[in-house]
């Protein structure tokens, strides 16, 4: 009887999330041509670690993701980004 | 005729001559060849986001031409002989750029669809 399920609601605190909607920032701000120049722009989904930010992370959809993708791995070729830091 | 934009990157200690000796070069060669160059900018020197040989920096020039491949295939066979050229990419931008305009008008319409008549400046502003 002691492995009797507890009814929802009563147990321990739960601590409650509230996640906020993450939004495509390309979607949002109309940016329809992603160019691989605008190193500043693309720097935000790119951390320190000079990786990708998934877009798990950055709420990016998924065809602003590739065209990020993209533009991302042509400013590597030109050293507007980093492969790896360090 | 297709779009491309080159870049390219030039040893940050090369003279101002030097530099616009190559993009004299470069733009003969797009100009021989029935071509057009549309821009040409010279970005300044940058930070390199990784060493490139012993360099730190680099000083970035944006090409902007409408050619043909064979012409860009010859714009890069002369950056890769030219020994202050560190590093170059070429990019075609003509299709992507018409996608965009597409995407725009298409936006543009739903707008205008929306508010028809009620708003007329909601339109402007919002583009």
């Amino acid at each position: 009887m002691a492995f009797a399920p507890r009814p929802p609601g009563s147990g321990g605190p739960r601590k409650q999330f509230v996640r906020r909607k993450k939004v495509c920032k390309f979607c949002v701000e109309k940016i329809d041509y992603i160019d691989y120049k605008e190193s500043r722009l693309l720097s935000q989904f790119v951390p320190e670690r000079g990786k990708i930010l998934p877009r798990r992370i950055s709420g990016v959809c998924a065809p602003h993701q590739r065209k990020l993708m993209d533009a991302i791995k042509k400013a590597r070729n030109i050293a507007l980004l980093p492969f790896t830091a360090d | 005729m297709k779009t491309y934009e080159v870049m390219f990157i030039v040893v940050p200690n090369a003279a101002d001559e030097e530099i616009d000796r190559i993009i004299g070069q470069m733009e003969a060669v797009v100009k021989g060849a029935q071509g057009e160059v549309v821009s040409v900018e010279k970005i300044g020197k940058k930070r390199l986001a990784y060493r490139i040989g012993k360099f730190d920096e680099g000083y970035y020039v944006l090409f902007n031409v409408q050619a043909t491949g064979e012409v860009v295939k010859e714009f890069e066979r002369r950056l890769k002989v030219a020994d202050s050229v560190l590093r170059y990419i070429t990019v075609r931008v003509d299709q992507a750029l018409k996608r965009v305009e597409k995407i725009k008008a298409a936006r543009l319409k739903k707008l205008r669809k929306k508010s028809a008549g009620s708003q007329p400046e909601a339109t402007a502003s919002a583009i």
